[in-house]
């Protein structure tokens, strides 16, 4: 019997099917190690060695990580959630009670969503801090740091766009707490500084065409802010912020590993 | 360590420069470890508490107080102290750019790749100031402390709407004006040039401070006059936020500059 599970063990691993899909066997060598790392299209992110501090949570928080996978996670209960959503003023809210009561683990997928996007949040600014600690975005890594600024205002850009869609008091409020404020931006800004003077000279900066109503789609969060920020929630700001995420990773395998003592 | 053969061969001194480790299965197996427990984590907390969801939008009924998501409730709270233009256009976005430009203007080659503060205390004292005051703590106020009208409220206070806040603010100049019998400040177009012209005095620090001590002080020679300026003008702007407060706090000081024709206070 054992034998012949062997034998069955061996034609599968040395079938040409499962050759082409697996480049290296699995027994523990230091060759093995690296390419477990580098004939892998995700893993290979990584450098195939690390300098051994960089395993320390003390040094890391793990806050970079973190970050990323609380992203993964809003990816897929997003996924999830749009199929029961639509971004349209009528149905959004009722497709909300409906998520939270009639779907099966609707309400615990939504409170994912929600909770992992204020946890990314949290983890951004953590790793902010800790990476200015350890004056990680000294060179060679100075444009490294640019990018991660770039990534932390995206991750505030898709935080915010999020929290209209429930279209309750809450959402659409807060969304008019800060869609105001564009409202102020000098001279694009319908109230904002020399706005009047912008506006008698070329017709731009009144209330209906300024940097407010470029956010919001109209003079006031309504049914066609809502459509904006979905699709700007669903599409724009992720694919941005994944490619800025493949960079930002990217370079830090380029740029000479996690940062240490020169 | 396979391949050594005798124990001279074995460095007395670990070098961290050189003493790497696999990736696989070291670092893996602790990202691993973290996202699981992180999952853990998200899971339970998205057992216990559900995300709230109020009552459908209406824009005929606005809720008091109306408050932004909590990470921009610091931005907001700046709205107390500084107009729309500044608190939600020009600081944010300073912020943004300044936030960038920090590994260019930071000159100092120490303190790379570990924890320190004897080394760049500069640096470090002003994030933290930035990051833990300007930030973290004028969330929490905005988050906890900000009732009904924006108003000022302890924790163990019960947000009363009908709360009477005397609206004492006064502009610089009326005040100046009051103090010194000075009524020319009481013009607009006095006020104006008066109040230019102390935010003038205020990042003319900038190069006097330059002029006076750029020749002696080795930090200021190594920065050189460019990024001297860009490092000068970011602090000097942060630090108009607490001036600006305490100025509030104490003298109940509203605007500083008013220019009434293009709509901009200060």
């Amino acid at each position: 019997m054992k034998d012949k599970i062997q034998d069955i063990q061996e034609t599968i691993v040395k079938s040409s099917v499962w050759k082409s899909v697996f480049r290296h066997g699995y027994a523990d060598t230091p060759r093995n190690r690296i390419l477990m790392v580098a004939s892998n299209v995700f893993l290979h992110l990584h450098p195939s060695k690390l300098r051994r501090h960089g395993l320390t949570l003390r040094y890391t928080w793990c806050a970079g990580g973190l970050t990323f996978f609380f992203f993964l996670v809003t990816v897929v209960t997003g996924v999830l959630l749009m199929f029961y959503y639509r971004p349209v003023a009528e149905y959004a809210y009722n497709d909300m009670k409906y998520l939270q009561f009639d779907i099966p683990f609707g309400m615990v997928t939504r409170n994912m969503h929600r909770w992992a996007a204020h946890a990314m949040v949290i983890m951004v600014m953590l790793h902010m801090f800790r990476v200015f600690m350890t004056g990680s975005y000294k060179p060679p890594r100075e444009f490294n740091w640019v990018v991660g600024v770039l990534l932390l205002t995206l991750t505030l850009l898709l935080s915010f766009t999020g929290y209209l869609l429930p279209w309750d008091q809450l959402s659409i409020w807060a969304v008019t707490v800060g869609t105001n404020m564009a409202r102020a931006t000098p001279m694009l800004g319908a109230e904002g500084p020399l706005a009047e003077q912008v506006a008698a000279l070329t017709g731009v900066a009144t209330p209906r065409y300024d940097a407010r109503s470029l956010l919001t789609a109209g003079t006031v969060v309504g049914a066609p802010t809502l459509l904006r920020f979905y699709v700007l929630h669903c599409i724009f700001i992720p694919i941005v912020a994944a490619l800025l995420m493949i960079v930002h990773f990217w370079r830090v395998r380029k740029d000479g590993g996690i940062s240490g003592p020169m | 360590m396979a391949d050594i053969k005798d124990a001279s061969e074995i460095p007395e001194v670990i070098d961290p420069k050189t003493d790497k480790v696999h990736t696989w299965p070291h670092l893996v197996r602790i990202e691993f470890i973290c996202g699981l427990l992180a999952f853990m984590g998200l899971l339970v907390w998205s057992l216990v508490l559900d995300a709230p969801l109020e009552e459908p939008a209406d824009p005929t009924k606005t809720p008091n107080p109306s408050k932004a998501p909590w990470y921009f409730l610091g931005l907001q709270e700046i709205l107390v102290y500084f107009d729309p233009w500044m608190a939600g256009v020009v600081l944010p976005s300073l912020i943004i750019v300044g936030l960038m430009v920090i590994p260019y203007i930071d000159v100092n080659p120490k303190g790379n790749g570990y924890y320190t503060w004897k080394e760049r205390k500069f640096a470090v004292a002003n994030f933290c100031f930035g990051f833990l005051i300007l930030w973290v703590a004028l969330i929490i106020v905005g988050v906890f402390l900000r009732g009904p009208g924006w108003n000022f409220f302890a924790p163990w206070q019960e947000w009363d709407s009908h709360k009477v806040v005397a609206l004492t603010n006064i502009d610089l100049n009326i005040l100046l004006a009051d103090w010194t019998g000075l009524d020319a400040l009481r013009n607009p177009v006095v006020a104006a040039v008066f109040g230019m012209g102390l935010v003038g005095a205020y990042y003319a620090i900038i190069p006097i401070y330059w002029k006076l001590k750029s020749k002696k002080s080795k930090i200021l020679q190594e920065l050189g006059p460019v990024r001297y300026g860009i490092t000068a003008f970011l602090f000097l702007t942060m630090m108009a936020l607490p001036i600006k407060m305490i100025l509030r706090w104490t003298l109940n000081i509203k605007y500083i500059v008013q220019l009434p024709w293009i709509n901009l206070n200060i």
